[in-house]
């Protein structure tokens, strides 16, 4: 199939930027979307023009690197997606498709569409850890933890981090990341430590990153590739207020 | 928002539960009205009660449009630069997606309301009159315009609450479990339709001559 492209090409985070055409032929179905695009770099590499950028790793759907917004939507309107996994059979010959970054004052844009998520380590470094003494693996069966904790924890802990969520937001808001690090280790024995310490730097730090606030639209979980369950927000909204509170 | 949001819906239910007495007849409707301003008496000076419930509603008021203000500038912010595509929603939030413009409405109806309704200034009887016959006079077939002003505005409510009234408690952390979330999400389509019903009954029988 044929189609064509409005890519954002942005030559550096001082570049202002502009929207791109370009025609792609003979695609195939079987693609994926970042195949789809190598075969354009591929060409645009021949012609001596400047590939398009984009951020990739696994393509497995799991590293969490990979991610634009397609049509409007963060990794395209497939749930459950990422867009290194979303497939050419989802479009038609003759679509027009627009790719553009992730847009949030705190992903700056590094080229194209590589975005500098930084933001989302310094939110992990200000509280996503639990304090043990390394060395080996404790014996697994010495702290019992409940299934249904362990579930939701492990729901929680599911998230790749690649800021579908911040991006999809009508306020830009990275509640959804924060609060799927924050639940993974409050739900456990082993976060319960520094359980209200965590809510609070965390938190804190998301804000000072320049993030938007949390008006409850649900429109992250609905792009989540990892599917994120919304009520992890409720959970970091209830260790904050417990943390503050005191 | 979620704190001052509560006390404006609680004070909701009570104007709305207050307004259906317009269909006990005047003297009830008029009573009321008058028991408003005389609740407490005589432990309590006339208008005690209620120009305490009156400053309170305006400090939820006015937090809650501070809280709305200060979260649309965050998100500005937040998204300096716009998408070029437009933005489909993905969670079928329609009435979260109402709530800036939707509550900027509400707001120009409060003002419009307290105009007609409560200061008379716009209201055919003027402030003088009955609550009653201000009530009256106010939802004529020849004002149907205001009516209908106070059906489009009740819709906006309707959906302001849908959004509002289990947000809050996801603001809150109280919706950690989905079927919490399910069964508060229910909640508020119901509340909020029986809400917008009990409100708009009055204002719909004046017009068409139900209530005279």
């Amino acid at each position: 199939m044929n189609l064509t492209l409005k890519i954002w090409r942005q030559n550096g985070s001082s570049d202002k930027g502009r929207m791109v055409t370009y025609r792609v032929d003979d695609v195939s179905p079987d693609m994926s979307f970042l195949e789809m695009l190598d075969v354009l770099n591929e060409r645009l590499i021949l012609e001596g023009d400047d590939p398009v950028a984009f951020d990739h790793d696994c393509r497995e759907g799991i590293c969490g690197m990979c991610g634009m917004v397609i049509n409007g939507v963060a990794h395209g309107e497939q749930k459950l997606t990422t867009t290194c996994q979303l497939h050419m059979r989802h479009f038609k010959d003759g679509d027009v498709i627009t790719i553009e970054p992730w847009r949030a004052a705190a992903f700056p844009v590094v080229k194209d569409l590589v975005v500098d998520r930084s933001a989302f380590d310094r939110i992990i470094q200000a509280g996503g850890f639990i304090s043990v003494p390394a060395g080996s693996a404790p014996e697994a069966h010495s702290v019992p933890v409940p299934k249904a904790d362990a579930d939701a924890a492990f729901d929680a802990a599911t998230c790749i981090g690649c800021g579908a969520c911040v991006a999809a937001c009508p306020n830009g808001s990275a509640s959804l990341f924060t609060a799927a690090k924050i639940t993974h280790l409050s739900l456990l024995p082993q976060g319960q430590p520094e359980r209200e310490s965590r809510a609070r730097a965390m938190v804190e730090q998301m804000d000072a990153e320049g993030f938007g606030g949390c008006t409850n639209t649900g429109e992250c979980t609905a792009v989540c590739p990892k599917g994120i369950p919304f009520d992890t927000i409720a959970q970091m909204n209830a260790d904050y207020l417990r943390a503050a509170s005191k | 928002m979620a704190v001052t949001g509560a006390v404006l819906v609680l004070f909701l239910i009570a104007h709305m539960l207050g307004n259906l007495k317009i269909f006990l007849g005047a003297d009830s409707f008029n009573h009321y009205a008058e028991w408003l301003r005389t609740v407490g008496s005589p432990a309590l000076p006339n208008r005690t009660v209620l120009t305490i419930t009156e400053i309170v509603l305006a400090v939820c008021v006015v937090l809650h449009m501070w809280a709305a203000v200060s979260l649309a500038r965050r998100a500005a912010k937040a998204r300096p630069v716009k998408y070029a595509a437009k933005r489909k929603s993905q969670a079928n939030g329609y009435a979260a997606r109402t709530m800036r413009w939707g509550g900027v409405i509400i707001v120009l109806f409060v003002v419009w309301h307290l105009l007609d309704m409560t200061f008379g200034t716009v209201n055919p009887e003027g402030g003088d009159a009955t609550p009653y016959a201000r009530m009256i006079a106010g939802f004529q077939p020849d004002r149907w315009w205001v009516a209908l002003f106070y059906l489009v505005a009740m819709v906006m409510v309707g959906l302001h609450l849908r959004h509002g009234m289990w947000s809050a408690f996801q603001s809150l952390g109280l919706t950690r479990r989905p079927q919490v979330r399910s069964t508060l999400q229910t909640t508020a389509v119901a509340v909020s339709a029986v809400l917008v019903i009990g409100f708009v009954a009055a204002p719909v029988c004046i017009l068409i001559g139900v209530v005279k």
